[in-house]
């Protein structure tokens, strides 16, 4: 377990041997002329040493690990020097590196795991699930280089026992490094909620709109209108849950000077929820734009709300087709949407303007959090991998009734949702029909699977209007 | 520092005018008297258990303003915050506190011998009778920052106290998490049980953490004395019976207390005192006493007179809904407390009630009957 302590600090941010580096910012130039003299003359005397990292660090181990330094330019020297330097600490858990060990005990409280574990027996949520008090007794001991800890990843599962419509994921992440920090926890909660998708899987990424086979051709006389929302996370700031107010301002700052410099189709205004004025406020729920400060337990207990409602915003574009939602449960959550069944035009228009946003992001020195695992990183683990929800509201009043109505969204790999949102009820017929997936699925993949679900669903509400049996459409498992 | 806190550190990358609060909006005590200099000097420091200046304000940030009451707007997460961030808390606790200065020292009188009278308010106006404190146990961390590990342990050593008394203290304890519905039932009807905090004031906090894991209710089988176990403070203690037998209440209030306090130190965990903040609370507004005693008791016709307020504000009383804290009054029937809670002694305070009480309901006669109450205005206590 303590081979984790040093091994995430050097595997979260991309390892290069110092000595073929030629981009980094920083280069440990000292760290470099050390390599002239062997690990054996480097390695440092722990025969008087007493504390957890001597009892871990070997000549291979530190042969291996001198030449790497993290982004910033931390190296394994520097890790170590604490250690080196105190041999025996007075404490009763002494720290012995700057290490996340170290960073964990300073807000670890004194009592045992057992004292500390939390009571999940009347929770039915991921986290609960997989959480056990060994697993806790483990975790509780390390911190992200930000210093999220366990609890920080699982109040909110521990405040919400379970949810009347949804089996709720029951933690967050609190920056990026959350998901290799804690992947004893989380692996799991993300293979249960992602359809078994396992920790040596990859995920792909495909937003080019030209790979997405019709989907505006939906029969507007049905599918009221189109949709496509992901989210996006800032590289170098921690997510909504952790982050400091510092923080989200530099992420709305970033932002605002990002989506300000768009033009022609998305050219449009940022709107800070501090200063809008009465007006632009109801114009803006009139549009279905305006998001609201949370009130949903669920991220109120994971710290999100905080600050409120400093550095939230709404950047639109002039035609009201492309939006931005800035600091609420993501860094940004992007949006695409119109009237009617054209899926492909929104589709298109949210590939485009994503790709922009992140290469104006880029020019900046800032990327979006993602790997070839998990996908975009964001802070609700149900949202990895694309992040993408896209969908329609479509009128099925008889199908919806139909005996076989969640079998077929179920072997279409589609989800029903009211026209609310996630926590609603359909209205008059109405639902809200999209992807249930979001990782291991590319974003491709997915609107495909809306836009071909959403056509068959639309076919049978019709044969239904006509009495007729849809038997015969009823689709295989996707 | 044995437990430093690292995020609070990566925040000092920001600069202070990047990370201090938009106070704009803002009516309360902490953005009163907050500051970019205060916040800079104390955004570095952190308590031994790694409380920081942003935890403490925490609550104020995300409330701007209550409609009823100018709110404090800052929490203390330990004991050590009245230290460590006094610089920003001094301030707040003189100016809620009337003038306090960090150099004064709070008087704690629970001998309620001391009482003059009390047993005396007219039962027909004089409804009901209340005291309750709050009590910190030293050596844990406050609601707002402590783990599940620390909030059991305060229950354990609260129920083994409590469990222990015995004669007109007998009784027993409610875990909130294993309550039946039958004994919610009654608990509601007994109005004792207290529920998961709704106001922002106190889940912006983080008070209501893992709800409701070591939170509960014990009262004695009289059902004239109850302690609540991990709400807002560590303890509730509580004091109440029908009719206006203030003293009784007091009485019993104060050898309760003493007795539990015994048992307490008795297991090396003494209640927080010192002798500049009395008794240290979670929220700054209850240093000192801790202690609201209070009457319900009609009064509808001085409600209504002119003066009302004018003479609330003398006899050093205020007026609440009989719901509590955020409600109006019903037909009439006032909840009237002591205002102050630091710099006086809980005698004293419940000298302020009993008298002043008794003097609103002698007015209230004299309205009844047509007559004028300008000779009874008493003097600014």
């Amino acid at each position: 377990m303590c081979l984790h302590l040093f091994i995430y600090l050097f595997t979260v941010s991309s390892l290069k041997s110092s000595a073929q580096e030629t981009t980094m910012p920083f280069g440990n130039t000292h760290n470099q002329v050390k390599m002239n003299y062997a690990s054996e003359q480097e390695f440092p005397d722990l025969s008087k040493h007493n504390n957890h990292m001597a009892k871990i660090l070997t000549p291979a181990m530190y042969e291996r690990l001198r030449s790497k330094q993290t982004p910033s330019g931390f190296t394994l020297d520097d890790v170590i020097q604490t250690g080196v330097d105190n041999p025996e600490s007075a404490a009763d858990n002494p720290p012995a590196a700057f290490s996340s060990e170290s960073m964990a005990k300073m807000t670890l409280k004194r009592l045992s795991a057992q004292d500390e574990f939390p009571d999940l027996s009347q929770h039915n949520n991921h986290m609960a699930k997989f959480l056990t008090q060994d697993m806790y007794k483990a975790l509780r001991e390390r911190a992200t280089p930000n210093g999220f800890t366990i609890d920080g990843v699982i109040q909110t599962g521990v405040d919400n026992p379970g949810h009347p419509f949804i089996m709720t994921v029951g933690c967050v992440a609190g920056d990026e490094e959350t998901y290799e920090v804690f992947k004893e926890l989380l692996d799991p909660v993300i293979e249960d909620r992602h359809g078994g998708y396992k920790p040596s899987d990859k995920h792909k990424t495909d937003i080019n709109s030209d790979n997405l086979k019709g989907g505006d051709d939906l029969d507007p006389d049905y599918v009221l209108s189109s949709r496509v929302r992901t989210g996006r996370s800032i590289r170098g700031f921690c997510l909504p849950p952790h982050c400091s107010r510092g923080e989200r301002r530099a992420v709305e700052k970033l932002s605002v000077e990002a989506l300000d410099s768009l033009t022609g189709d998305l050219k449009g205004k940022y709107y800070a929820l501090k200063n809008m004025t009465d007006a632009e406020q109801q114009q803006l729920i009139d549009d279905h734009f305006l998001f609201d400060k949370p009130v949903s337990p669920l991220l109120l207990a994971s710290g999100m709300a905080r600050d409120w409602p400093d550095a939230r915003g709404i950047w639109h574009n002039d035609n009201k087709t492309f939006l931005v939602w800035v600091n609420e449960e993501d860094h940004l959550r992007v949006i695409s949407m119109q009237k009617g069944g054209n899926m492909k035009e929104v589709f298109n228009r949210f590939c485009t303007g994503l790709t922009k946003i992140e290469n104006l992001f880029k020019e900046r020195g800032h990327a979006f959090m993602w790997n070839e695992h998990l996908g975009y990183v964001l802070t609700c683990p149900s949202n990895l991998g694309t992040g993408l929800r896209a969908g329609v509201h479509v009128k099925l009043p008889n199908m919806s009734k139909h005996a076989k109505f969640e079998e077929v969204l179920k072997r279409l790999r589609l989800q029903k949702r009211g026209t609310g949102g996630v926590d609603t009820a359909a209205v008059g017929g109405i639902f809200d029909i999209s992807n249930a997936d979001r990782l291991g699925f590319s974003e491709v993949e997915l609107v495909q699977m809306v836009v071909d679900g959403v056509k068959l669903l639309v076919e049978m509400e019709k044969k239904l209007e006509k009495g007729q049996s849809i038997d015969d459409l009823m689709p295989a498992q996707k | 520092m044995p437990f430093g806190n690292t995020h609070n550190n990566f925040k000092l990358n920001y600069k202070v005018e990047e990370e201090f609060p938009d106070l704009s909006k803002h009516n309360n005590h902490m953005a009163k008297v907050l500051t970019k200099e205060i916040y800079g000097k104390l955004r570095d420091k952190q308590t031994p258990s790694g409380y920081t200046l942003d935890d403490v304000i925490q609550t104020g940030v995300d409330n701007p303003g209550h409609p009823f009451i100018m709110t404090v707007g800052c929490v203390a997460g330990d004991e050590e915050s009245y230290e460590v961030f006094k610089d920003l808390l001094d301030p707040i606790i003189s100016d809620r506190h009337g003038g306090y200065k960090p150099t004064d020292k709070h008087k704690t009188d629970l001998n309620f011998e001391n009482l003059k009278g009390g047993d005396d308010l007219d039962p027909n106006y004089v409804l009901s009778s209340r005291v309750r404190t709050g009590r910190s146990i030293k050596g844990y961390t406050l609601p707002p920052h402590n783990s599940r590990g620390e909030r059991r342990a305060i229950e354990k050593l609260a129920v083994e106290a409590l469990t222990s008394l015995d004669g007109e203290f007998k009784g027993k304890y409610y875990p909130l998490k294993s309550m039946t519905d039958a004994e919610q039932e009654q608990l509601i009807s007994d109005h004792f049980l207290f529920d998961k905090p709704v106001s922002p004031l106190l889940t912006c906090a983080g008070m209501a953490r893992d709800w409701p894991d070591g939170r509960g209710i014990w009262h004695n089988d009289n059902k004239t004395f109850l302690v609540w176990v991990n709400e807002e403070d560590h303890l509730r203690v509580i004091a109440m019976q029908k009719g206006g037998n203030m003293r009784e209440v007091f009485k019993r209030f104060c050898v309760g207390l003493q007795k539990i306090e015994e048992i307490f130190k008795k297991h090396n965990h003494g209640f927080m005192w010192n002798e500049h903040l009395g008794y240290i609370l979670t929220c700054p507004s209850n240093l000192g006493t801790g202690l609201r005693g209070g009457v319900h008791v009609k009064l509808p016709k001085l409600s209504t007179h002119a003066k009302f307020e004018e003479i609330l504000n003398r006899l050093r009383l205020q007026k609440r809904g009989t719901g509590g804290v955020d409600t109006a009054s019903v037909g009439g029937v006032f909840d009237i407390s002591n205002a102050d809670r630091l710099g006086s002694s809980e005698v004293s305070q419940v000298q302020l009630v009993v008298d002043g009480v008794k003097l609103m309901v002698e007015m209230e006669k004299k309205l009844e009957k047509g007559e004028a109450i300008d000779s009874m205005i008493p003097a600014q206590k």
